[in-house]
């Protein structure tokens, strides 16, 4: 029976030769990622854990990123907790603060592959599609059962295939282009939904799959995905992956689809999403020329070393605008030290950003760079939910590195056509 | 007991602001920050027994299970949308939460309405008008009555422990 992606790997993953959209099937994912939250998840389980014990130490992975360094007595006792449990059970996958934002470092670190199933108690698990896995989000709960048991249940999901066509237009972005779907389709566009890109991926560097993958969530899909192509190989061969490290699945030619969408990228312009939306999405010549009071670069969305050198290309011999403060926030330490290598850091820093540690800072509202009421930030980041940085009258503007950075320069919303 | 009303796109943030995600974790905790930036006389109103009832793609956003948790532990009777988001549909049900998925309820209801739920019939009536709702499959039920799933998960262990 032809398959799609997702109903290949759950299939693999159940041990079923076949699987239909809506069956309930058991799986055993190859990693649950964990970041500051799993102070809470052991903490739902610290008596079963002491009498079950971890059903298989290999498959957590726990990265500190989201309130790093600790902010408080109360972050700092939750760090401290979870380097506790670590030691306690001897679990061989822990990642301390500084490392990088759980994303990232899942991808840097080798926990991903194409055809793994990997769950995560992060939203932004769905990341790894980018390298052909089946990635996606699930609660504290879940991840705590998963401790005790390795396994749970999920739902076949319908499929959308998304047909690309030509190649974007620099400096519109990958950002633009995931904005632009997310605009078109609606923030629910896709609940439930597996969404499989096709036709000319190859015009989009890993990069650029990182950062629309990221978003899927954003649309309300349970998975984005791409095929393993050239680049693929590439990156994860830059990795210590050989080509016998993994085995690529894809769907059938004739597999089954909800729905079939076109989108031509030669036809993207630089967009942003407007709050408090994600596709609240609009071109930037719309509202050029709103002020801002800080921009963020950076997240697990583009804060890679691409988005910070196309921000940084565009801030050289320039000064951010006075009465703005722009936060620069590298995806991971590896990002970080290449920036530094490659002159991006000192560029940054010298058009007057303030370069934060590589982890989920600004982004979530729960420590620096939190915004005042009346402000405006316009960020790379992935979502502009009321009071998500920190304060609910204040408003979160989403935009590629490129708008974000060509807005920094002049103090207001600006298309970074018009900045060179 | 009383209904509760709101439109599309109820995130995360709207539910329990992301700023306390990593300094509550409780139930008594969570509650007094429940729909916080979204009803402020929400948490000190809601009585046992109240539904809400909101428009499409209801819970999107974050992992954080701080709303279902909240909710349930507040004694919502259940969430009636016209769509839910898939992460918060899985909290829900690993918290024991009751979510109702029958946009045709969400529609009918009028300022002042009343709304009354019952789960083993599957139906839902709102005003005058009654509304059936499919059930969840037995697995999930299974889950969600045993009270969410870490008490559904140690029973199994307890059980596999022993029959071994």
């Amino acid at each position: 029976m032809p398959m799609t992606f997702a109903e290949k790997v759950l299939a693999q993953k159940a041990g079923l030769d076949s699987v239909v959209p809506g069956q309930i099937v058991t799986v055993r994912p190859d990693h649950v990622l964990m970041h500051d939250n799993a102070s809470a998840i052991f903490g739902k389980v610290a008596d079963a854990l002491g009498t079950y014990g971890i059903a298989n130490r290999e498959m957590p992975v726990i990265i500190l990123d989201h309130v790093i360094p600790a902010a408080s007595e109360k972050d700092a006792a939750g760090h401290k907790k979870i380097r506790q449990a670590v030691e306690r059970f001897s679990l061989p996958h822990f990642f301390d603060i500084g490392r990088g934002i759980c994303h990232q470092v899942m991808m840097e670190e080798r926990f991903v592959r194409p055809g793994q199933l990997i769950l995560g108690s992060d939203s932004h698990t769905c990341t790894y599609g980018a390298l052909g896995a089946f990635a996606t989000g699930i609660d504290r709960t879940e991840a705590a059962a998963l401790l005790l048991t390795g396994e749970t249940w999920l739902k076949v999901p319908n499929t959308f295939r998304i047909v690309l066509r030509r190649a974007l237009k620099p400096p519109v972005s990958a950002k633009d282009l995931v904005l632009s779907l997310i605009g078109k389709l609606g923030a629910d566009g896709a609940d439930y939904r597996a969404v499989e890109f096709h036709g000319s991926v190859g015009t989009l560097s890993m990069d650029d799959r990182m950062t629309i993958a990221n978003m899927g969530v954003e649309m309300g899909a349970k998975i984005f995905v791409f095929p393993v192509d050239h680049s693929t190989r590439e990156w994860l061969s830059s990795r210590g992956f050989g080509p016998d490290a993994y085995e690529p699945v894809w769907a059938d030619v004739a597999a089954t689809y909800e729905r079939e969408i076109t989108f031509d990228l030669a036809e993207i312009v630089p967009v942003v999403a407007m709050p408090h939306k994600v596709d609240k999405v609009k071109p930037v010549t719309e509202v050029a020329g709103l002020p801002i009071q800080q921009a963020l670069l950076g997240t697990c969305t583009n804060g890679r070393l691409a988005d910070l050198r196309i921000a940084a290309d565009l801030l050289k011999g320039k000064k951010v605008a006075p009465g703005v403060r722009l936060l620069a926030l590298p995806a991971s330490r590896e990002v970080l030290q290449e920036a530094i290598a490659s002159g991006v850091v000192s560029t940054l820093i010298e058009a007057g950003a303030v370069v934060l540690p590589p982890g989920c800072g600004p982004c979530l509202g729960a420590h620096q760079g939190a915004l005042a009421p009346g402000e405006r930030c316009i960020s790379t980041a992935n979502r502009n939910f009321k009071g998500r940085m920190g304060c609910k009258e204040a408003e979160i503007v989403l935009a590629s590195p490129a708008t974000v950075a060509a807005s920094a320069i002049t103090g207001v919303i600006t298309d970074p056509r018009e900045v060179g | 007991m009383r209904v509760w009303k709101y439109g599309d796109d109820i995130n995360t943030d709207m539910l329990f602001p992301g700023k306390y995600t990593y300094t509550c974790a409780t139930a008594e905790e969570i509650k007094p920050h429940l729909l916080e930036d979204l009803d402020p006389r929400f948490a000190t109103e809601v009585q046992p027994g109240d539904i809400i009832l909101a428009g499409k793609n209801f819970g999107c956003g974050s992992s954080r299970e701080q709303p279902a948790l909240g909710l349930r532990a507040v004694g919502v009777a259940a969430v009636v949308a016209k769509s839910f988001s898939r992460i918060f549909y899985r909290a829900a049900i690993n918290q024991g939460l009751l979510l109702v998925e029958c946009p045709q309820a969400v529609d009918a209801y009028a300022e002042g309405d009343g709304a009354t739920l019952d789960p083993a019939a599957g139906t839902i009536t709102v005003g005058a008008k009654t509304f059936t709702f499919p059930k969840l499959p037995e697995r999930i039920l299974a889950i969600r009555d045993a009270g969410g799933l870490l008490p559904y998960t140690l029973a199994r262990l307890k059980e596999q422990r022993e029959f071994a």
